[in-house]
C-alpha cells in the first residue's frame, strides 16, 4: 500500500472491504463519541444548578382565608413570588363570563373549567404576555373592555373569568393549583 | 541564539524578554508600523473610542462590585450606600450608568461607519461577524447591569426580557425558570446576574482582542472603499493614527464628563430610585435608550412568538449582512441609490428607536410596524437587488490619486518616494 487516505500518513491498514475507512478512523469516532457523552454528562450538574433550588421549591404552598373578602372585592396573595389574585365575584360578573361563546376565545376555555366555586375566581396574577402584572384589583383600577383585568404594558385585556379577550398576550391568566379547606379557606399549591 | 526569535531591540531588557516572547515585536509590528490607509476619517477613530470605553467600564465596575450586594433583601441598599457613604462612589456609579450609554453610543457609530463604507465585505466578514457578536455580548451585558440597582425598572425589565423566551414552544418556560432558579425574577436570579455582568466585559475583552487581530489581517477599511495598493496609500499607525485617535477619545470624553457632571440621570428613567415591587407594575416599562429600535421591533409585531422572532432576526441579518449584500462596491460614495437608502436605514432606526419609547399604541404602533417593514426590506430585499441593478461611479485608481493629482498611481512606483515627506 504505497498511499494511504489517512492524513497522518503512517499507513494504517484497510478495514477489509472498507474504502479508505481504517480501524484508526473507527478509533477516532468512537473515542470522540464517548468523550462528547462525557462532556455532556459533566455540564449538566453545572446546567441543573442553575434550576430552582430545594428552598424554593419548599415555598410551595400557602393557605388563604376567605372570610373578610366581600362581593366584588378582590384581593392579591403572594405564592412562589407571583400575585394570586382572588376575586370574589358578583352575579353579574358569573353570568358575564358564562354567557361567553367559547368558540370566539383565542384560548377557547369555559368558565366552568376555570372555578371550583363560581363566586371564587383563582388567578396567577401574570400577564402571559411577558410577566407584567395586571391592573383590575382595586376598585380605582381600569379593568379593560370586558370587566376583568387590563395590563398596562402592552394591552392586552382580560374578561371576568381572566381570558385573554383582546391585545398581545396568547393565554388566559393562569389558574394556579389550590383546593377549597373549608367554604371560606382555600390552600394554594 | 539559534532557537527562538531574533529581537531587533536594542534595551537589553526588552531584547532579552522579546527573544523568548516577542511581546515587544508584536506590539511594534502592529500598534506602531501597521499601514493605515492615509484618508481614514474621524468616523474610524470609534473603534477606539469603544476600547477605551470598555476599559473605563471593567475599572469602574470591578470597583463597585467590591461595594455592591447581589441580594435583593439590600441590593438597593447597596447603590445608595455607594450613593452617599463610599468615597468617590457617586463619581464612580455615574461613570459605570452613563459609560454605559457612552460605551452604545460609541459602538452604533462605529456600527453606521461600517454599513455607509461597506466595512463587512471581503475579506472582513469574520471581522464584522465578531463585531456583531460583541454587540451581543454588550447587549446582555448592559441588560443584566440594569438589573442590578434592583429598581422598578430592573425587575419589570428583568421580568419581560426573560419572559420573551416563555414564547417558544414546549421548552419556553423551563428555559424561563431555569433563567429565573425559581418561579419568579427573585434573589437567585439576581445574584445570577451579577454573576454573569461580572464575568462577560472579560468575554468581550476577548472577543475585541479577535476582532483587532482579524481587523489587522485584512487591515482596515477606508472612505474610498478600495484597497491599500503600496506604502503611498498608508501612513504607519503611530504617530498618525494614534495622536488621530487620542484627539477624538478626548473630545469624546468631554462629552461623556458632560453627561456625568451635569445630568447623570437624563439617560436613565426616574422609576429606578423606587425599590423593587413583585406585586406593582409600573405604568410604562421602557427599555434603556439603546434598546429602543429593537423593542419597538418586539411590539410591532402583534403575535408574541412573531414579535420575538422579529426582535432576535433584527440582529440575525446582521451576521449574514456580507452575503446579503450583493455589490462588489464597498464605499456608499459610489453608489449613488444605496447611499440614499443608507440615511433612509439611519432614520430608520432613530424613528423606531422613538417609537419605542412612546406607549404601543395608536399612531406609534402604525409607525413601529412601517418602522420594522422597511429595517426587514432594506436587509432581505433592498441589498441583495441593489448590488445587481445599480450602476456605481467609477472607482479612483488608488487611495493617493484623487489626493495627490497624477502621483500614487499603481503603475507609478517611482512617484511614491516624493510623497514619503507627507
Amino acid at each position: 500500500m504505497a498511499q494511504t487516505t489517512h492524513p497522518s500518513g503512517t499507513g494504517a491498514p484497510t478495514a477489509p472491504g472498507g474504502e479508505g475507512t481504517s480501524r484508526r478512523d473507527f478509533l477516532y469516532l468512537a473515542t470522540g463519541a464517548v468523550g462528547a457523552v462525557g462532556v455532556a454528562a459533566a455540564a449538566w450538574p453545572f446546567v441543573d444548578s442553575m434550576n430552582p433550588a430545594a428552598d424554593t421549591l419548599a415555598l410551595a404552598s400557602i393557605e388563604v382565608d376567605l372570610a373578610p373578602v366581600a362581593e366584588g372585592q378582590s384581593i392579591t396573595v403572594t405564592w412562589r413570588g407571583k400575585p394570586i389574585f382572588v376575586r370574589h365575584r358578583t352575579a353579574k360578573e358569573i353570568d358575564e363570563a358564562k354567557a361567553v361563546n367559547t368558540a370566539e376565545l383565542r384560548d377557547p376555555q369555559k368558565d366552568e373549567v376555570r372555578v371550583q366555586k363560581p363566586e371564587w375566581l383563582v388567578l396567577i396574577g401574570i400577564c402571559t404576555h411577558l410577566g407584567c402584572v395586571p391592573l383590575g384589583q382595586k376598585p380605582t383600577d381600569p379593568r379593560g373592555d370586558f370587566d376583568g383585568w387590563f395590563c398596562p404594558c402592552h394591552g392586552s385585556h382580560y374578561d371576568s373569568s381572566g381570558r385573554i379577550r383582546k391585545g398581545p398576550a396568547p393565554l388566559n391568566l393562569a389558574v394556579p393549583p389550590y383546593a377549597f379547606l373549608n367554604d371560606s379557606r382555600i390552600k394554594l399549591g | 541564539m539559534s532557537q527562538g526569535h531574533t529581537s531587533t531591540f536594542k534595551n537589553p531588557v526588552v531584547k532579552w524578554i522579546d527573544s523568548r516572547l516577542p511581546i515587544f515585536t508584536m506590539m511594534h509590528h502592529e500598534y506602531n508600523e501597521y499601514p493605515m490607509p492615509r484618508n481614514v476619517n474621524y468616523l474610524w477613530a470609534f473603534g477606539a473610542i469603544a476600547a477605551v470605553m470598555l476599559i473605563i467600564m471593567i475599572a469602574t465596575g470591578l470597583v463597585l462590585a467590591m461595594q455592591y450586594a447581589a441580594n435583593t433583601a439590600i441590593a438597593f441598599d447597596s447603590v445608595e450606600r455607594i450613593m452617599r457613604d463610599v468615597n468617590y462612589g457617586w463619581l464612580l456609579r455615574y461613570l459605570h450608568a452613563n459609560g454605559a450609554s457612552m460605551f452604545f453610543i460609541a459602538v452604533y457609530i462605529h456600527i453606521f461607519r461600517g454599513l455607509y463604507y461597506g466595512s463587512y465585505k471581503a475579506p472582513r466578514e469574520i471581522l464584522w461577524i465578531l463585531g456583531v457578536v460583541i454587540f451581543l455580548a454588550m447587549m446582555g451585558t448592559a441588560f443584566m447591569g440594569y438589573v442590578l440597582p434592583w429598581g422598578q425598572m430592573s425587575f419589570w425589565g428583568a421580568t419581560v426580557i426573560t419572559n420573551l423566551f416563555s414564547a417558544f414552544p414546549i421548552v419556553g418556560d423551563p428555559i424561563v425558570t431555569w433563567l429565573w432558579g425559581g418561579f419568579s425574577v427573585d434573589n437567585p436570579t439576581l445574584n445570577r446576574f451579577f454573576a454573569l455582568h461580572f464575568l462577560l466585559p472579560f468575554v468581550i475583552l476577548a472577543l475585541v482582542i479577535l476582532h483587532t487581530a482579524a481587523l489587522h489581517i485584512c487591515g482596515s477599511n477606508n472612505p474610498l472603499g478600495i484597497d491599500a495598493k503600496g506604502p503611498q496609500d498608508t501612513v504607519p499607525f503611530n504617530p498618525y493614527v494614534t495622536v488621530k485617535d487620542l484627539f477624538a477619545v478626548v473630545c469624546f470624553l468631554i462629552l461623556y464628563a458632560a453627561f456625568v457632571f451635569f445630568m447623570p440621570n437624563y439617560m436613565g428613567h426616574p422609576d429606578n430610585y423606587i425599590p423593587a415591587n413583585p406585586l406593582v407594575t409600573p405604568a410604562h416599562i421602557v427599555p434603556e435608550w439603546y434598546f429602543l429600535p429593537f423593542y419597538a421591533i418586539l411590539r410591532a409585531i402583534p403575535d408574541k412568538l412573531g414579535g420575538v422572532l422579529a426582535m432576535f432576526g433584527a440582529i440575525a441579518v446582521l451576521f449574514v449582512l456580507p452575503w446579503l449584500d450583493t455589490s462588489k462596491v464597498r464605499s456608499c460614495k459610489f453608489r449613488p441609490i444605496y447611499r440614499q437608502f443608507f440615511w433612509v436605514l439611519a432614520i430608520d432606526a432613530l424613528v423606531l428607536g422613538y417609537a419605542g419609547a412612546m406607549p404601543a399604541e395608536g399612531i406609534w404602533l402604525l409607525i413601529a410596524r412601517i418602522g420594522t417593514t422597511y429595517y426587514f426590506f432594506h436587509f432581505l430585499i433592498l441589498l441583495p437587488l441593489l448590488g445587481k441593478l445599480e450602476r456605481p461611479l467609477p472607482l479612483p485608481a488608488s487611495i493617493s490619486e484623487p489626493v495627490l493629482k497624477g502621483g500614487g498611481h499603481v503603475a507609478a512606483g517611482a512617484t511614491a518616494k516624493p510623497m514619503e515627506k507627507a
